[in-house]
């Protein structure tokens, strides 16, 4: 076994690949729902080592990722607006808009920066008083109050100068929207250890009952991924759907109150795009009305801006388990990490990205070309 | 940017009423956030996302979890540190 090795306990890890074997009689399709995990699994070649009965979905689990087209089009359009300094996480950087990325617009002339923290960006209003600084919002539950905290910091300290351009999503409306599928394949979800960190399990315990399909709070690290997929499999041989907790050295059931309480001042939920997915209603976050001052898209006229996918991309069939990344035509072809055609291939923590990092020597056959 | 890193409170204090913490990644010093873990004491380790603290850990635990970060190659991104910055911290 090649990969058994590269986990930090390799006895541990054999012992939860035969736990698993020993249990599961029937075909399964497993979710997770956390880049992170996604990430994990490819690279440690989980999906490989497990039964082949068991069948892992990497689900829409990378905030940049699901960032729409739209969306980036519209940071490319403000960042490239006079005095304006855009600050994005640095992963949003080389993502690539309708015709361009942030790099680009940095390299014609806009003041693209990279932050660590929102608070940096925050800072960086205070600092220039004579420019716009506008931070680009995105991610899951574990970003929002890093995020909220920004917004409330400039309007406690009085920073008229400061906006954020949000895209806020929530991963149970996600969960909820791919097992309403007609055409669900999901039998059991792994929930995003980091995401319930910060939420606490309680927001998922409603979704098991509703649905009938276990839930196990999951960590990100080769190990825990297995511990969850144990604890998933079991359950479903089993015949009960529960809401379990894989991670209890991070995560408890009220979560991080003072993180909900801050987030729930600033946000409020909303419909929302997903790349490769489409509208998921109530799926997520953008400005209450007494923070609406510091909303971006307000305070920029940049115009109305609707940019179709490209057509080639079946990203939206990869976040839903009808396809394997290497199924896809352009898969290592017309799509790579440098010059992404979808949602997936866009950040290291997508699945297609993940595939064609880890797998592209692994029989899976592209073409490599000189600069990708 | 969608993972967390452990590291150790090294000191608090207070910037205009938020919290903020120098916590120390495996030998890189980041300013962070505690404003989510208010009671978090110098010594203890925390769970970090992009620059807040959002969950407490044992030491273990958080060994464990850096030992893989630095393993891996990916812990100075994580931290948005640039590598020619992080070779001068470690
Ligand atoms: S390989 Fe590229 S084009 Fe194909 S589904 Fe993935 S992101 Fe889309």
């Amino acid at each position: 076994m090649k990969y058994l090795d590269e986990f930090n306990d390799p006895e541990l890890a054999k012992k939860l690949f035969a736990d698993i074997d020993r249990v599961t009689t029937k075909r399964w399709a497993i979710m997770e729902v956390c880049g992170g995990q996604t990430h994990a699994i490819i690279r440690n070649g989980i999906d490989q080592l497990l039964n082949d009965k068991i069948e892992l979905i990497h689900g829409p689990g990378c905030p940049v990722c699901v960032t729409p087209l739209g969306g980036i089009d519209k940071a490319l359009a403000i960042a490239s607006l006079p005095d304006v300094i855009f600050c994005s996480f640095g992963d949003m950087i080389r993502v690539p808009g309708s015709n361009r990325d942030l790099f680009q617009v940095r390299s014609e002339g806009g003041d693209v920066r990279i932050v660590y923290s929102p608070l940096d960006a925050v800072k960086l209003a205070e600092e220039n008083p004579d420019k716009e600084v506008v931070f680009f919002a995105i991610g899951f539950e574990t970003t929002a109050p890093a995020n909220a905290m920004s917004v409330h910091q400039a309007k406690q300290r009085g920073i008229t100068n400061f906006s954020v351009l949000v895209s806020h999503v929530l991963v149970p409306p996600a969960i909820e929207a791919i097992v309403d599928a007609e055409d669900s394949r999901v039998d059991g979800f792994l929930a995003a250890g980091h995401v319930c960190s910060i939420m606490g399990t309680w927001q998922y315990g409603p979704l098991v009952d509703k649905h009938q399909v276990p839930i196990v709070v999951t960590g990100f690290e080769p190990l825990d991924v297995l511990e969850g997929i144990r604890r998933v499999v079991i359950q479903l041989e089993e015949g009960r759907a529960e809401l379990e907790n894989a991670y209890p050295r991070v995560v408890s059931e009220e979560g991080n109150v003072h993180a909900q309480t801050l987030v729930a001042e600033v946000f409020e939920v909303c419909d929302r795009m997903w790349r490769g997915i489409g509208e998921i209603p109530q799926s997520g976050w953008r400005l209450a009305p007494a923070y609406r001052e510091f909303d971006a898209e307000l305070r920029f006229d940049v115009g109305a801006i609707d940019s179709p996918e490209s057509e080639l991309c079946r990203s939206g069939e990869v976040l839903q388990g009808f396809i394997k990344p290497n199924e896809c035509e352009a898969f290592g072809k017309e799509c790579t990490p440098r010059k992404p055609l979808g949602a997936t291939m866009v950040s290291s923590e997508g699945a297609c990205a993940a595939y064609y990092q880890y797998r592209r020597l692994d029989g899976i056959e592209v073409e490599v070309s000189a600069g990708g | 940017m969608c993972l967390a890193v452990p590291g150790k409170v090294m000191d608090v204090r207070d910037d205009r009423g938020t919290r903020m913490a120098t916590v120390n990644f495996d030998g890189i010093e980041k300013e962070i956030c505690l404003a989510y873990l208010p009671d978090i004491a110098v010594g203890e380790y925390v769970i970090v996302h992009v620059g807040f603290a959002i969950s407490r850990l044992d030491e273990d635990s958080a060994m464990e979890t850096l030992a893989m970060f630095r393993e891996l190659g990916i812990l100075e991104e994580e931290l948005g540190v640039e590598s020619s910055e992080a070779g001068a911290a470690s």
